[in-house]
């Protein structure tokens, strides 16, 4: 392999790895400041990826602008899921808490998928816009607007997120309460609000993700399940506590995916990400990028 | 200068078990109270209660004329309530600096906030030195005052803490204590549960004493540390 192409290779899986990344911050999020797993996650993703391919194909918006309509539209879907579903089970304690958010949200992801089927039909769609083709070549290596766009601007929301979580006082009592939500009750913060303030962020990271992968990959209302479990797999490579280190995860695995798809065989891609995961787990459980 | 906080008849419960039987007891404004009795008695109940992390069966608590006990905790800590909990409960992965921040979380602490901590920083010097520590990797007596620091940037009218000295070396808890009474002397009511009875009753001007979720006696700090039944059963002293 010349290194034109294995440098082709590894910007690709940057690219891919960029969509994890965010993807799996929202799950990271939710994860770690309400303390449980939210299955339907990757149904978020996939109904952020219909509100863009919704605004390009009827308001012939751009997929990038309509991130301006995706990110409200998902914010207010996580306000009304939360107030609905989650609030009900965030305040439970030890297993109960673990069971019920595990089959609830198992629950709810039948529902938005069945939902999603109904409203959407089961046709896979895409979006093409017409730079598609389009894109950079440096020293042999090609880059495409579009994937360069998504990158570029996962990593800003990247770096807005960290400068929201630590600079601003909403932000700190997310943190807070991820650390210690009696505590955080003992500052004086409504940790109610909190909950819906990061439930609404989560829906709103995995609606940008499902916004790139409107024309990265193709869109089905089944897309959903293989988001939670690429977010899982990147939220353990992290760290659980780590909310911000799930976009370096995020790209690692994608790098990962790409690279083994290239030397070995690319229907092992998954299974090597899965041997990361495991690997991960067995050596270093707390994670690659968790503090302690 | 009256009934400062009021608690009347309060019942409180985990699941079937019942931790408080109506409980009565009063803070008057400026005081030092200290709430003594053995391990398991319902001593860090009542605190959490008060502070609204538990919620009550029965009975009532008052904040002069504000009703607390139907108040969710962030609302109680608005009201000037503030608790410092029991194992300090700091946000280990924070830093110093952070911590306190989020100590000033209340509007009415916000705005006030610098100069809250710069009187922060003159009460526990160590903190201004260690300001972008992480809280997790400090010693035991620093993450105390840590604590006590985080509550005290919330601007409370009544300072609750629930075994401030728990765990820490004697001349440490004596710097502890010193920091209680100069927050009273600044005009800071204190509840205090202590397991150190001794000192406890030496600083308060009145306690309570609780066993097993009852009040069963109360009186001058003073005069219960020479109470011959409390000597023996609280300060580890034989009977004269």
């Amino acid at each position: 392999m010349s290194i034109e192409s294995f440098a082709q290779t590894l910007v690709f899986g940057l690219f891919v790895g960029g969509i994890y990344g965010i993807a799996a911050m929202g799950l990271a999020l939710v994860f770690g400041v309400m303390k449980m797993l939210n299955i339907a996650h990757g149904e978020l993703v996939m109904i952020g990826g219909y509100v863009s391919f919704w605004a390009f194909s009827a308001l012939g918006l751009d997929p990038f602008v309509s991130l301006a309509i995706v990110i409200p539209v998902l914010f207010a879907l996580g306000l009304a899921l939360d107030r609905m579903v989650y609030r009900h089970i965030v305040r439970l304690l030890g297993e109960e808490k673990i069971k019920n958010s595990l089959l609830v949200s198992f629950g709810l992801t039948l529902v938005l998928q069945n939902l999603a089927q109904s409203i959407f039909t089961a046709d896979e769609r895409s979006v093409q816009v017409a730079y598609a083709g389009e894109g950079l070549n440096l020293l042999g290596v090609t880059m495409p607007y579009t994937r360069l766009a998504s990158l570029l601007i996962a990593l800003i929301v990247t770096l807005a997120l960290n400068y929201f979580l630590h600079h601003t006082y909403p932000g700190k009592a997310i943190l807070a309460t991820a650390e210690d939500f009696e505590a955080a009750e003992l500052t004086g913060i409504n940790i109610n609000r909190v909950y819906m303030m990061t439930f609404a962020l989560g829906a709103s990271l995995a609606g940008i993700a499902g916004t790139f992968v409107t024309f990265t990959y193709g869109l089905s209302p089944s897309i959903g399940i293989i988001w939670t479990l690429k977010a899982l797999i990147v939220i353990v490579l992290a760290g659980t506590g780590s909310i911000l280190g799930a976009f370096p995860a995020g790209l690692l695995l994608g790098v990962v995916e790409a690279v083994s798809g290239a030397f070995v065989d690319p229907t092992y891609r998954e299974v090597v990400g899965l041997v990361m995961f495991l690997l991960v787990l067995i050596l270093r459980p707390q994670g690659l990028f968790a503090r302690k | 200068m009256s009934n400062f906080l009021s608690i009347d008849g309060l019942d409180a419960s985990y699941g079937d078990l019942q931790a408080l039987w109506g409980v009565s007891l009063h803070v008057d404004e400026g005081e030092i109270v200290a709430l003594i009795g053995p391990n398991g008695a319902g001593k860090t109940t009542l605190m959490r209660t008060i502070a609204g992390l538990h919620r009550p069966q029965g009975g009532s608590m008052q904040l002069g004329d504000t009703t607390l006990h139907t108040l969710p905790a962030y609302q109680i800590v608005e009201k000037g309530v503030l608790l410092v909990p029991e194992g300090r409960r700091l946000f280990g992965g924070l830093t110093v600096l952070e911590n306190l921040e989020l100590g000033a979380y209340t509007k009415r602490a916000r705005e006030l906030r610098f100069k809250t901590m710069k009187h922060v920083y003159e009460t526990f010097p160590i903190l201004g030195e260690r300001q972008h520590q992480r809280a997790n990797t400090m010693s035991g007596g620093q993450q105390q005052m840590l604590a006590i620091g985080r509550a005290m940037m919330g601007l409370p009218k009544l300072l609750m803490l629930d075994e401030p000295s728990l765990g820490l070396a004697p001349l440490i808890v004596q710097n502890i204590f010193e920091i209680i009474k100069l927050m009273n002397e600044r005009d800071v009511t204190i509840f205090l549960v202590e397991q150190n009875a001794n000192q406890a009753l030496e600083l308060a001007n009145r306690a309570y004493i609780l066993e097993q979720g009852r009040i069963v006696g109360t009186g001058k700090g003073r005069d219960l540390l020479h109470n011959n039944e409390v000597r023996h059963a609280y300060l580890g002293y034989a009977t004269e």
